[in-house]
């Protein structure tokens, strides 16, 4: 699946997209997904710490704990400020 | 009932876009524009970066117009968001909401601004006259309480 960052995680994170191949079977949610992430390095643990990083999957809004199965893309991003 | 959603670097003019709203039409009795501006925050700013996640923006725009149309009786509806280098006193934001009279028209346009500023992802940059890259700009808690005015979508 395709991970894509937006605007401060991004720039925390230091890339706005990779792609992950393989993940281990017991990440199942979106919360799931940040917690692992975190684990692998410390750019991902800045980025999450505040626990304000909202998600997407396939590009829809998605709670932390919605289940990642079957997503082609998902994206974490801070709070929104259009308009 | 008609409906123009965009996300687009460049300008808009809604002169253009009223007329074009309106075109032809004889049904309507309301237009209700809003246009966000860039302001300079006391002289401090050079422009904001607008960010913007490609494909979802303009699907969760398209969301926010459905709520919006199955609410109020509307008779046609325009959304164009901008992203990119936006200088002080330029254009980001536009909505235009028509309707047969002017209270459906009033409250789609303010309901639209309000779910598009925390639900389509768009995030706003800093950057300062003195040359440096400023903060990214945070939502506030004010936009989130907008919401509640609504009820539940």
């Amino acid at each position: 699946m395709k991970l894509l960052y937006f605007a401060s995680l991004r720039e925390r994170i230091g890339r706005g997209e990779e792609q992950l191949d393989e993940l281990p079977p017991q990440v199942l949610t979106i919360a799931d997904l940040m917690v692992w992430l975190s684990a692998r390095d410390e750019a991902y643990e800045a980025a999450f710490a505040s626990g304000l990083a909202r998600a997407a999957i396939d590009k829809k809004h998605a709670k932390p704990e919605a289940s990642i199965a079957g997503a082609r893309e998902i994206a974490f991003f801070p709070p929104m400020t259009g308009g | 009932m008609s409906r123009i959603i965009r996300v687009q670097a460049e300008n808009f003019d809604v002169g253009v876009e009223s007329a074009a709203l309106t075109h032809g039409r004889t049904e309507i009795g309301a237009l209700v524009s809003f246009v966000g501006l860039c302001r300079d925050e006391g002289g401090a700013l050079a422009a904001l970066e607008l960010e913007h996640y490609p494909g979802m923006a303009e699907a969760e725009l398209q969301c926010i117009a459905e709520v919006a149309e199955a609410r109020w009786p509307l008779q046609g509806l325009t959304i164009i968001h901008r992203y990119g280098l936006i200088r002080p006193g330029e254009q980001i934001v536009l909505a235009l909401c028509a309707s047969a009279h002017r209270a459906a028209a009033f409250s789609a346009a303010d309901f639209l601004m309000d779910f598009l500023k925390s639900s389509a992802p768009f995030w706003k940059k800093t950057h300062l006259r003195d040359g440096t890259q400023g903060e990214w700009v945070a939502a506030k808690a004010s936009d989130e309480e907008a919401l509640q005015r609504w009820g539940q979508p």
